[in-house]
């Protein structure tokens, strides 16, 4: 990457959530790669809101009932 | 897709797939099992009769999770029922600054020694984070299901909302900023955040 390219941890904390979205042009996504293959303290942020993440849908898996599964089921053999 | 009855197995083996899924989503925009198990019903009859509109079938979970956000949507709009107070300019531009619970507990001179911020995550339980999604004021809890839950991307968010990307985009974050917010008091009441660097 050149050095023109390169952004600071400013701009990378700005840019984090959509990077994790996946909401960035690829040229921002390429420069925070950059940036978070270099800065140990923002690819630490990255990892704590990827893990946060992890946890909270962890927290709402939910199993669909038997009852709401053949309710589905008895649905889709009507529609 | 050749026939009705292979059009219809198709369709009932992609339920199958992503029921748990639809389910869990659904129960945290209603907060309510009877009203996820309804919302369900509802968007699976939908998506069936708008199987037509699906023009990649590999992209059938974010298209019936765009389907079940926008039943959601149109019900809270058709009810006018919200059991919240609908989410007010001074909320939606709060003048409060963004709460970040990695600013809190990152400890760099930790780094080699131990991970504060892991501890943390390791003490929440299930309930907590639950509780924290379900007491986000409405508008922020149902951009916060669709992109963090469901992954929906900014722009399909906001065509089921009918607001600009911006919006979502700055809903999301208020609503991330409020959720670490309620997630670390609660910490702090628990005791669990004890260890953790004192702002």
């Amino acid at each position: 990457m050149s050095k023109e390219n390169m952004i600071d941890c400013e701009e990378a904390l700005s840019r984090l959530f959509e990077f994790i979205d996946h909401e960035l042009h690829p040229v921002h996504n390429h420069e925070m790669d950059g940036h978070m293959s270099r800065c140990r303290s923002c690819y630490s942020r990255l990892e704590f809101e990827n893990r946060l993440r992890e946890h909270l849908r962890k927290a709402t898996q939910e199993k669909a009932s038997d009852e709401l599964q053949n309710k589905v089921k008895s649905l889709i053999s009507k529609l | 897709m050749p026939d009705d009855n292979q059009r219809k197995q198709w369709f009932e083996e992609q339920i199958g797939e992503v029921l748990d899924d639809l389910y869990g989503s659904a129960l945290r925009l209603t907060k309510n099992r009877a009203d996820a198990e309804d919302l369900v019903g509802e968007a699976v009859a939908k998506a069936f009769k708008s199987l037509d509109t699906l023009k990649d079938l590999k992209a059938f979970r974010g298209w019936i999770f765009r389907i079940l956000s926008n039943c959601f949507i149109s019900e809270c709009r058709k009810r006018k029922t919200r059991a919240e107070a609908p989410v007010d300019f001074a909320n939606e531009e709060s003048e409060e600054g963004d709460f970040w619970l990695f600013d809190k507990l990152h400890q760099p001179f930790l780094l080699w020694w131990g991970n504060p911020e892991q501890a943390f995550l390791n003490e929440l339980l299930r309930d907590d984070l639950i509780n924290a999604i379900d007491e986000l004021p409405h508008d922020f809890r149902v951009v916060l299901v669709m992109a963090e839950l469901e992954g929906l991307s900014y722009q399909d968010i906001a065509g089921a909302l009918d607001v600009p990307v911006g919006t979502v985009r700055s809903r999301l974050s208020r609503a991330r900023s409020i959720l670490q917010k309620a997630l670390w008091e609660h910490a702090q009441d628990q005791g669990i955040a004890g260890n953790t660097k004192r702002v």
